[in-house]
């Protein structure tokens, strides 16, 4: 059914209406109403891009000349299809800048295998920093590496109106070899930490940034004076190109001769990092297909600092009570649930960035 | 809104959270640690103890405490207190005197330290030359004779601590008196002991520590006596009439001697060795205490045979043929005799031995017959079995309290029934508002119930859990049965038992229901006890069910303790607390957390492995839930905190063994031997310091797995009535939290009280939370539609409570380890949360509701969450809003068995463990503060009978 089948249908383009009803109406003309399916559409540059809530439906329409080419699969399958989010780009070695993620939507929450390909680290923040820092984000989830570094106490020189100030600092001592720090190529033994998910570590003794590391593992974002000051971003050549990209890991593997920049930066995704609570009704052993839904969020609007507060809680709730047909993977999954993390995780992809200070509630 | 709003905009609430909030650390309960030097006043009688961290504590009535600390930390050698006056004198191990005093002071006594001193002597000379070893304040209250190493007294006035250099006593002057064939310029070396006449304030008793004994006049500066002991010299004491006095020597042998006008050199009337003929360890300190009947009390510490009783910490009474010698648990610092004080009294007529060892004070009743301990108001033996749990119940009903003391009171029949003999000053503090319950789990298997209501906490009752077990120690080991021949004749007095006969018997979980009187206890071999109050004695047979924790998990195997063996048939209680139910966790991993729920007579028990509910009214396991992750091996395998504690406890009796050397090496034989000790110390630290530095402590950053060991261990259990279905009907529900971050909730089926006993408990699991962040469960918390927890099960019953608003939606409020969260209820989608490790890298150890009222309105007051975090840290954080209000440092964060002795009250105060045998207690509430508030008033010194008038002085310098 889904090897190919080839239908056309037409749409107002000016008025497409909700994504939901363009979903029906994918699946009532399929006659697959029983089916999770997932659709993508192909876009001006021939990348395959999601189509699961109202504004990609409706970018999707706008930007379709003349045809709108959709793309229908199973939702189980999307998992190990190139349809991933930013995944299939990669594949074809094009480069997905960000204006277009900007309007990408995270799929459905999936509960899924790893990617071949996802970020594990990124550079943000550059504009508003100085010169002489870093602020490296490192994705946790679905990572199948530990974060794999160590840090230590130590002493920093600071310029204070007093003249020059030796003060105690907080720094990398050490990368475990493997680990997802070492091998973001962003982070080295000896740099100095600055703030953990913008919050200042100066008076903060090793075991409480310790604790706030931990705390935030699953989002980390460290400010860093990076003890080799050479790499630094040369910022008149990339201020205006903000065709920054994640570095996956197996680029960071090389030295980053030109550091990646990111700007645009959606606020979905930024609150898919926020860690979301599973909730499981009744019994262990899922009888029935858990439903998997995601409250999306509403806000658009691009927020930084303190309007990240209204973001909206998220839990996802698997809820054995409707009445869906079992679908193998979830109920794999499901069982996994319990012993391993990494596999039930609710994995955010794409590329992420923020502007200010994040104040994390 | 309110939600954006940040802390401190608020003007209004700002000015509430003055009325509401306000730190106090208020009073130490418990006994001293490391106790040095103990001094006493019978003319305020008031008691002070000095430890070796520099605090200074005295003690009067019950309720009548003050407290010191010298800004260096150094250990207090000594305490004397100035004759007839409210200050007194402390001798520290760097050689400094310090005078402390104490001043009313806005209604109440304060002690102050008012000036302080180090003797210097001319330059170059040795610093020996200056170290003090005897101490004499006059009774002219002028002065201080200050006896030191090098066998100079110096005269120092009070309260400026000048040198009066032209009445230096040297032992050049001293020698002139004594003629030359038997003394020379060694026999004057290091004054042991300095005694003003009884009768004569110009007269003092100069003892060097080679045996000579000079009676010195003052007035004319000459020796008119002098004595020559044989033995190295100990002490010295006066007789009340001060016609003769005791010397004590090192060979365990003390002298009397006579001092009369003629006789210039005498020779001792009386020279014995009380525990002789083999070789006997020193008499430090004795005293001899006339009475009317005229057989004196000679009392006496040490003495002992070397070989045989050399260990013994003993002090031993003599009356005429009765003979007792007191051995007591731990080493004896001082002692001393509470006689009369009446200066016109013939007799001293002793009526208390008040001893301080190093782990207890004992007071002995010398008046009553088998001189019986008494029971002491305060300084209670916190640690005599370590203490391994807390737990505080607020506003005890009255019944209830009457109850347990009553059983406590059959408990201590043993004692004397002498009232307090140290009563000094008047407590002016106001009634406690309530009465108010700490009870403590200890390592031997005892809870003992505390009154906390007010100052003095003191021990109303203790429950020992043991008989319920088969245990090695046999319970007819008694100590006391010595037969009547003897010898010596020791009496073993005191409470403080360290030694534990089985840590499995350790008490890990203790809830007691305020309103039923229900205690369930926990301990360390998974061993669950459901007691019951009874005013009588009772025998029965206590039920005993098993529950199986792993369920049908395979394969692992329990490499930790075994579990308690129970005894058979019908075991005997005393009145008091008596188990009749015993729920024994398979393995017997320690149950480490415990809810009880009196009214659907449930309690539910946790361990690492998982958690069960137990129905106690028909004796039946409801269900147990394995909570165990397949690769926690370390969980199965059993508690390598056994290991690990016994190497600590090695470790720890190790180190005191050798503190305890160097620190006896401190206090005698020479300045020479100590400092050499001290320096090395210092340099050892250094060393150690530097070691240290060397290696730099790096932090290992990692997430938080499911992998890691002991997420399974249960954290929490809590019952609620509440909304876990649906938002219609409400049901009992048990919650439980474990430490990687899970949280359980079970629906419960209770039945209806007519058919409690016919249809079962019954329970289903509903929910199944998994929190993302995975740090350990804390706390679990249902509000109610008002925004209030929900009260404790019976009290809406007992009318002590609003019922609960079950109209509005609940919410559910799950603190982890790093951050709070508030849930709706029966849909748990999260509304708020408040990240605490994120934004301040410290952690949640305790949490607790707490009720705040307003100390402006009585109408006012407030829930809200007391949080102790791992950097000892105390915020409050507003319910249900979770607002930080407000932060106080409390614990060092150092402090790590501080912060996890740390138990809150229900209405804002708190108790942790400053040492092992005390509490602090702090308080966070303007409206809930208990603090000593007391007064010393100088006693009324009537001119005539007293020495140091010149009137009477010259009648004595005439008799």
């Amino acid at each position: 059914q889904f090897g190919a089948e080839f239908r056309r249908f037409s749409l107002d383009r000016y008025k497409p209406g909700k994504f939901e009803d363009f979903y029906k109406l994918i699946l009532h003309i399929h006659h697959i109403a029983n089916l999770e399916v997932m659709i993508g559409y192909a876009d001006v540059h021939g990348d395959l891009l999601p189509i699961n809530n109202d504004d990609n439906f409706f970018k999707a329409v706008s930007s379709a000349h003349p045809l709108l080419r959709v793309f229908i699969q199973r939702q189980d399958e999307v998992d190990y299809s190139n349809f991933g989010t930013n995944t299939l780009s990669r594949k074809k070695k094009a480069l997905v800048t960000l204006r277009n993620d900007n309007l990408r939507r995270r799929p459905h929450i999936n509960i899924s295998m790893p990617h071949d390909f996802r970020p594990v680290s990124s550079i943000i923040d550059v504009d508003i920093l100085p010169e002489t820092h870093r602020r490296v984000r490192l994705y946790r989830h679905g990572c199948e590496k530990p974060l794999g570094f160590y840090i230590r106490d130590g002493t920093s020189v600071r310029v204070t109106p007093h003249g020059l100030e030796k003060v105690p600092g907080i720094f990398i001592s050490r990368m475990v070899p493997g680990g997802l720090a070492e091998s973001t190529g962003l982070l080295a033994v000896n740099d100095e930490v600055l703030e953990v998910n913008g919050i200042e570590v100066a008076g903060k003794t090793l075991d409480q940034v310790t604790d706030m590391m931990i705390a935030n593992s699953h989002n980390l974002i460290i400010t860093v004076k990076p003890a080799n000051q050479r790499n630094n971003i040369i910022r008149s050549s990339r201020m205006s190109g903000s065709s920054g990209q994640s570095t996956d890991s197996t680029a960071s593997h090389h030295s980053l001769p030109t550091p990646h920049v990111l700007q645009n930066f959606h606020p979905d995704e930024m609150e898919s990092d926020e860690e979301a609570d599973i909730v499981i009704e009744g019994g262990l052993e899922p009888q029935h297909i858990p439903k998997l839904h995601s409250l999306t969020s509403s806000s658009l609007s691009r927020i930084n600092g303190s309007s990240l507060s209204h973001r909206l809680q998220r839990d996802l709730v698997l809820n054995n009570s409707s009445g869906r047909e079992s679908n193998g993977s979830i109920h794999k999954l499901l069982s996994s649930l319990k012993t391993d993390p990494r596999h039930s995780l609710v994995i955010p992809r794409g590329g992420i960035e923020e502007d200010g200070t994040v104040i994390t509630l | 809104m309110r939600r954006f709003l940040r802390p401190g905009h608020d003007p209004v609430r700002e000015r509430l959270k003055r009325d509401l909030f306000q730190f106090n650390k208020t009073v130490e309960h418990g006994f001293p640690h490391q106790p040095s030097a103990l001094g006493y006043s019978p003319f305020l009688r008031l008691m002070a103890i000095g430890t070796r961290s520099g605090a200074i504590k005295l003690y009067g009535a019950p309720g009548v405490e003050f407290m010191g600390l010298h800004e260096e930390n150094n250990t207090v050698m000594q305490i004397h207190f100035i004759p007839d006056q409210c200050q007194l004198v402390t001798l520290l191990d760097d050689n400094s005197l310090h005078l402390w005093s104490l001043k009313q002071h806005g209604g109440t006594s304060e002690l102050r330290e008012e000036h302080r001193f180090t003797l210097k002597g001319p330059p170059g000379s040795p610093p020996s030359a200056t170290q003090v070893t005897a101490v004499l304040p006059h009774s002219s209250r002028e002065v201080l004779y200050l006896g030191t190493e090098s066998g100079n007294i110096f005269v120092v006035e009070l309260p400026s601590f000048r040198v009066l250099e032209d009445r230096t006593i040297t032992p050049e002057a001293v020698l002139q008196w004594i003629p030359e064939d038997n003394c020379n310029r060694r026999s004057c070396e290091l004054v042991e002991a300095l005694r003003e006449h009884p009768k004569n304030p110009d007269q003092i008793l100069i003892g060097y520590s080679r045996g000579l004994i000079v009676l010195w006049d003052l007035q004319n500066n000459k020796a008119t006596h002098h004595f020559l002991g044989s033995q190295q010299l100990e002490n010295l004491y006066w007789q009340r009439d001060g016609s003769k006095f005791i010397s004590c020597h090192y060979d365990g042998s003390y002298s009397q001697w006579p001092v009369s006008s003629d006789n210039r050199q005498s020779e001792p009337l009386e020279n014995t060795v009380p525990y002789g003929p083999f070789p006997c360890k020193a008499i430090s300190k004795i005293y001899w205490q006339t009475t009317k009947n005229g057989l004196p009390y000679i009392i006496f510490q040490g003495g002992m045979p070397r070989a045989s009783y050399g260990d013994r910490h003993s002090i031993s009474v003599i009356h005429g043929s009765q003979q007792t010698a007191f051995d007591f648990t731990s080493r004896v610092i001082d002692f001393f005799i509470i006689f009369s004080s009446d200066p016109a009294a013939e007799f001293d007529d002793p009526s208390a031995l008040v001893v301080l060892a190093e782990e207890e004070l004992v007071v002995i009743d010398l008046k009553s017959a088998g001189w019986p301990a008494v029971h002491p108001p305060y300084l209670a033996s916190l640690h005599c079995s370590a203490i391994t749990c807390s737990h505080h119940v607020s506003n005890i009903p009255l019944k209830l309290w009457e109850r347990i003391i009553s059983a406590g009171s059959k408990q201590n029949i043993h004692y004397s029934s002498m009232p307090w003999p140290i009563d000094g000053g008047t407590n002016i503090a106001p009634d406690p508002p309530q009465r108010d319950l700490l009870l403590t789990g200890h390592e031997d298997g005892t809870v003992r119930f505390w009154d906390a209501s007010g100052v003095c906490l003191h021990l109303l009752y203790k429950l020992s859990t043991v008989r319920v077990f088969l245990t090695d120690a046999d319970p007819n080991d008694n100590m006391n049965t010595l037969g009547e021949d003897e010898w010596p004749p020791l009496r073993k007095v005191g409470t403080f038992d360290p030694y534990s006969d089985d840590p499995r018997l350790g008490i890990q979980k203790i809830y007691l229901c305020k309103y039923s009187g229900y205690l369930a206890v926990a301990g360390t071999a998974g061993q669950v006890l459901v007691m019951e109050l009874n005013d009588e004695d009772a025998e029965h047979v206590v039920d005993h069910a098993e529950a199986d924790l792993l369920q049908d998990q395979e394969g692992y195997r329990w490499k930790g303790h075994e579990k308690l063996k129970t005894r058979d048939g019908p075991v005997r209680f005393e009145a008091g607390f008596q188990p009749f139910v015993l729920v024994q966790c398979q393995p017997p991993a320690v149950v480490t957390s415990l809810a009880l729920h009196s009214e659907w007579r449930l309690v539910a028990f946790g361990t690492s492995h998982g958690f069960g509910l137990f129905d106690h009214q028909q004796k039946r396991l409801v269900f147990v839930k394995c909570t165990l992750h397949p690769s926690d091996q370390l969980a199965l395998e059993g508690p390598l905190s056994r290991v690990k504690s016994l190497k600590k406890s090695l470790r720890q009796s190790f180190r005191r063994i050798r503190r305890s050397r160097v620190s006896s090496r401190k206090r005698r034989g020479g300045g020479g031997n100590a400092s050499e000790v001290q320096e090395a110390n210092a340099k050892f630290d250094q060393d150690v310091l530097q070691e240290m530095e060397l290696a730099p402590v790096q932090r290992k950053i990692e997430a938080r797995s499911a992998e890691d060991s002991f997420t399974g261990f249960v954290r929490t259990l809590y019952f609620a009535d509440t909304f876990l279905r649906d938002s219609s009907r409400h049901c009992p529900s048990l919650w439980a939290g474990t430490n990687g971050g899970t949280v359980y909730a079970f629906c419960l089926r209770v039945p209806p009280a007519e058919r409690r006993m016919d249809e079962p408990v019954r329970a289903e699991q509903a929910k199944e939370i998994q929190l993302m962040h995975r740090a350990p469960v804390v706390g679990i918390l249902v509000l109610d539609g008002r925004s209030t927890p929900l009260p404790e099960p019976l009290e809406v019953a007992h009318d002590l409570s609003k019922s609960p608003d079950m109209q509005g939606s609940h919410q559910l409020l799950v603190v982890s380890e790093e951050q709070f969260k508030v849930f709706t209820l029966p849909k748990v989608s999260s509304k708020l949360k408040l990240k605490l490790t994120a934004l301040e890298g410290c952690r949640v150890r305790k949490v607790t509701v707490a009720n705040f009222g307003s100390c402006k309105t009585d109408d006012y007051s407030e829930n809200d969450l007391a949080v102790l975090t791992n950097l000892g840290d105390i915020q409050i954080i507003s319910l249900p809003f979770l607002k930080l209000q407000i932060r106080y440092p409390c614990i060092r964060k150092e402090d790590v068995s501080g912060i996890a002795s740390c138990v809150f009250t229900k209405y804002g105060q708190g108790f942790y463990l400053i040492s092992p045998s005390e509490f602090e207690r702090f308080s966070l509430s303007t409206k809930w503060l208990v603090e000593p508030r007391c007064i010393v008033d100088m006693p009324e010194v009537t001119s005539n009978n007293h020495v140091h008038k010149p009137g009477t002085e010259n009648a004595a310098r005439k008799s």
